[in-house]
């Protein structure tokens, strides 16, 4: 049996419900990714919070971002944070305090930025469509080898640079040859 | 809603002023890796939500998007390999205690 466009009885849309439901996940995950006092469920926010964000790709229409960002962000660097997140928490450290002691300043100049971005935006009247529209994924294809090829290019050589960078920077010194031991 | 850019751009100015906030407040230096994770997914909504809605933009929004997302890979490899590595010296990850440029 097919569903309608809208909840029967309330007329509410149905992609509506889901933008309300992904919207105020991922808001909260965000949130707990700030305030959380143990790091690695802030990490398990951090996967949440990217999660919705995928959904809400794919309710904007453009269904190979919504995947990329599965695969990349939850699958890729999700669990490098995870890793990281591992390797450099020590129980002895003092994990009292959470936060700097200027938290408060940065609380309200993240709620500053907030309300100038809410204001500037719903003071604008944007040359908008009021329909979405659906991204095709040959489209996408066509327009990154033919218009995007160098950026493209440019891109893979910096994931390849940044790649041997990390493993330079992260792996651990050989202990230096002693002198007295041929 | 769900066909008005605006509220598109509200979540993604929320989603951003929340990545601030950690950014600024937090002492552990993943924390703060993290809050840049947020932003950058807070821009990049900002860009597929011009993608879906102005029809000039429409399939290089995802594209952007894309190399978007590959550079923030990039970001994060060389970020976390960093405090790694500063955590191998200085035995702490909370970056309130790296101050050894000061004595």
């Amino acid at each position: 049996m097919p569903i309608g466009d809208s909840i029967p009885v309330a007329g509410i849309r149905w992609d509506d419900v889901l933008f309300v439901v992904l919207a105020a996940s991922l808001l909260g995950s965000a949130l707990l990714v700030v305030t959380l006092r143990d790091i690695i469920r802030c990490g398990l926010a951090l996967i949440v919070s990217l999660a919705s964000l995928a959904g809400i790709y794919a309710l904007m229409g453009a269904p190979l971002v919504a995947a990329t960002q599965v695969l990349v962000y939850i699958g890729a660097i999700s669990v490098l944070i995870l890793f990281a997140i591992m390797m450099t928490q020590t129980k002895n450290a003092p994990s009292r305090l959470t936060f700097q002691t200027q938290a408060w300043f940065a609380a309200v100049a993240a709620a500053v930025i907030a309300i100038v971005i809410t204001v500037a935006i719903l003071a604008t009247s944007w040359p908008a469509a009021g329909q979405r529209l659906v991204t095709a994924t040959a489209d996408v294809a066509h327009k990154l080898f033919a218009d995007y090829v160098l950026p493209f290019e440019v891109v893979s050589v910096l994931l390849t640079a940044s790649v041997i960078g990390a493993v330079y920077l992260a792996h651990r010194e050989p202990a230096a040859p002693r002198e007295d031991r041929p | 809603m769900t066909n008005s850019l605006d509220s598109y751009l509200v979540l993604s100015g929320l989603l951003f002023a929340i990545g601030t906030f950690g950014f600024l407040a937090r002492r552990n230096a993943i924390s703060m890796l993290m809050s840049i994770e947020l932003m950058i997914n807070a821009v990049n909504l900002t860009i597929l939500a011009f993608g879906a809605f102005v029809a000039k933009l429409h399939v290089d929004a995802s594209v952007i998007a894309l190399l978007v997302i590959a550079v923030a890979a990039a970001e994060a490899t060389v970020g976390l390999a960093i405090v790694v590595a500063i955590f191998r010296n200085k035995k702490t990850p909370l970056v309130d205690e790296y101050d050894s440029m000061k004595d």
